[in-house]
């Protein structure tokens, strides 16, 4: 089959590979039909994130049929089903599962103790993210081998287009997420740094949950629009600055609640700081660049929540913990427990509350691939969504 | 500016520090040009620079069309290059000037450092602009129609105010506002 095949920095191309096998009896595997180019993924890309091997297969929203199913998993699933599959891969059983804290099922990582050394514990398997959580093959492929099928499916119905649908997987439950970490309330202000997939569902899940007001900060005038277009008041933070808007949009007092929907690669602004991350990850004394967090921290409203979709992988440097501590922040954060929302966000789906599809800038073969993440990557082509019909 | 940049990658703007950077030297460039046409003989006198009023005067005509130029055009790309060769004629008639014994080598010392400094900012904005891409940029896409709600945002903002936020992500009752009326959901054990 075809698959998108990392094969070192910047280097991913569309290669021909072994079509995947039953493994285990929990396994199932599923035609693609439709798969996307998630920001987690420029981490990998850019090769931020360390951990991945070359020949590893890219990617981890997908959707399709299944189209073989193993011994244990039958009585879960049947060839011909419609499944979105989350990119946290869940056992279903263990304690965390049970408690709805699916991506750190503690059963799934077959890489557990190199996780366990990075972060103390190990977490969940993820789809074609890094050997430190599994080393499991991704699905922007033809066929996508899913491991732990009985609980690491999303039975969909059909009737709606995949490009409703394909979202579950990841970028919406992520956005909902990060707004539910919010607990919103009708008098809320929440500001969301990023203006990407996971920022634009984010704000939309504020929206839904009925925040008074949400705010969204990037400086691409495509995503600005967009996000407008959803309901957010946008801030470009290339012209303007954002602790003074912000504070400005709450009469001095500072946003309730704030969402990082950046991650680990915020760009540098024209602040000592970023100057600062940029030399100490160059010099590799540093792995990340918190320059959003530093900034949430700041502004946040005393006894408010930074709520952090973003993904970090390592050690940060001079984050304002005084700020954090001082003013009783609550800080939430974690990969998302996608099937922990997904009934109740196919249920919005269906009933007409919002239709994920609008994220969608481009469509294309999987041949395409390579070249998209190089567009979704530079923001080219006002490129914010990349779906991939293998 | 009004192109991506190599840099950036980024879709301009038209007030970036550079563009900025840019129309201030087309300004100063107006201004020292005036000053060398209105005032030839002081100028003159100051440098140790008798009997070459007319090349000042020549040079301030030089400033004032550049300056124009860069204000003017649409692309001022050639014509801070233009800025730059300008600064190496004049430096090149500055140092003739501290030749032989002119009384007035201070002032000339001076004006040359002042020179040198524009002719810095001057390579680093001509620098700066060149290296960004010729193409205009294709217009933007439009995305003033995605909202994301079928039927319409006034209808889905709080359409999800029946979402029991799960025990275990609630806020604790102490840090909600003291406002907001009493949340009519019970609270309930999360999933
Ligand atoms: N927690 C999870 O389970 C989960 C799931 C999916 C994605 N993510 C993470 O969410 C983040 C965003 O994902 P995405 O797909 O939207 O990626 P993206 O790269 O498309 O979007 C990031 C956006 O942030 C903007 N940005 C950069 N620096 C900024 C700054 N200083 N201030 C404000 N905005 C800035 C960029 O312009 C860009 O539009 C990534 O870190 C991704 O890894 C997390
Ligand atoms: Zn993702
Ligand atoms: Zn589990």
């Amino acid at each position: 089959m075809k698959a998108l095949v990392w094969h070192g920095t910047t280097d991913i191309r569309c290669d021909s590979v072994p079509d995947p096998q039953i493994e285990h009896p929990r396994d199932a595997i599923i035609k693609v039909t439709s798969c996307a180019i998630c920001g987690s993924d420029l981490h990998l890309y850019d090769h931020f994130m360390p951990g991945m091997k070359s020949g590893d297969i890219m990617g981890h929203e997908s959707m399709g049929e299944v189209v073989e199913v193993g011994a244990e998993s039958k009585g879960k699933l049947k060839v011909g089903d419609r499944v979105v599959i989350p990119f946290t891969i869940i056992c279903g059983e263990c304690e965390q599962c049970k408690r709805g804290n699916f991506s750190v099922c503690e059963r799934t990582n077959r890489n557990g103790h190199i996780a366990a050394k990075a972060f103390g514990h190990t977490t969940a398997g993820l789809f074609g993210y890094t050997h430190l959580t599994g080393g499991y093959p991704g699905g922007q492929a033809e066929y996508l081998r899913v491991p732990f099928a009985d609980a690491t499916h999303i039975k969909v119905p059909d009737g709606i287009s995949d490009e409703k649908l394909l979202f579950l997987s990841d970028i919406f439950p992520t956005g909902w997420q990060a707004a539910v970490q919010c607990d919103i309330q009708p008098t809320d202000t929440v500001a969301i740094w990023g203006a990407g997939p996971v920022g634009q569902m984010a704000i939309r899940s504020a929206i839904l949950l009925g925040a008074k007001q949400v705010v969204v900060i990037d400086r691409v005038p495509e995503r600005l629009a967009m996000a407008e277009a959803g309901g957010a008041i946008t801030i470009n933070f290339d012209e303007e600055s954002v602790i003074e808007r912000l504070n400005e949009l709450t009469k001095g007092k500072g946003p309730e609640k704030c969402i990082d929907a950046v991650g680990m690669e915020a760009h540098a602004t024209a602040t000592i700081d970023s100057m600062y991350d940029r030399v100490k990850q160059a010099t590799m004394m540093e792995t990340d660049r918190p320059h959003v967090l530093r900034e949430m921290a700041y502004v946040c409203r005393p006894a408010g929540t930074l709520s952090i979709p973003g993904v970090y992988g390592g050690l940060l440097d001079k984050i304002p913990f005084g700020a954090i501590m001082n003013k009783g922040l609550t800080i939430r954060t974690g990969q998302t427990h996608v099937n922990r929302w997904t009934d109740d966000l196919l249920r919005r789906i269906e009933d007409g509350q919002i239709d994920p599809s609008f994220v969608i800038t481009h469509t294309v073969s999987l041949d395409e691939g390579p070249d998209m993440y190089k567009v979704f990557r530079d923001k080219q082509d006002g490129c914010i969504k990349v779906v991939i019909k293998p | 500016m009004r192109y991506e940049t190599e840099r950036t990658r980024r879709r301009g703007h038209a007030d970036t520090a550079t563009d900025t950077l840019a129309r201030g030297l087309g300004l100063f460039s107006i201004a020292l040009g005036i000053a060398e046409v209105a005032a030839p003989r002081a100028l003159a006198r100051a440098l140790g620079m008798k009997g070459q009023e007319g090349l000042i005067a020549g040079y301030g005509v030089r400033e004032i069309a550049t300056g124009v130029g860069i204000l003017a055009s649409k692309d001022p790309t050639p014509w801070i290059w233009g800025r730059v060769a300008g600064d190496g004629l004049d430096l090149a008639t500055l140092a003739t000037a501290l030749e032989g014994n002119n009384p007035k080598k201070g002032n000339v010392g001076i004006a040359i450092a002042a020179v040198a400094g524009v002719t810095a900012l001057d390579v680093y904005c001509a620098q700066t602009l060149s290296r960004e891409s010729p193409h205009p940029l294709p217009p933007m896409q439009d995305y003033s129609d995605r909202t994301g709600y079928p039927r319409g945002i006034e209808l889905s903002h709080g359409a999800a105010r029946d979402f029991e936020v799960p025990r275990d992500f609630r806020t604790p009752e102490a840090l909600r506002p003291y406002t907001q009326p009493e949340p009519s959901r019970h609270p309930q054990p999360s999933m």
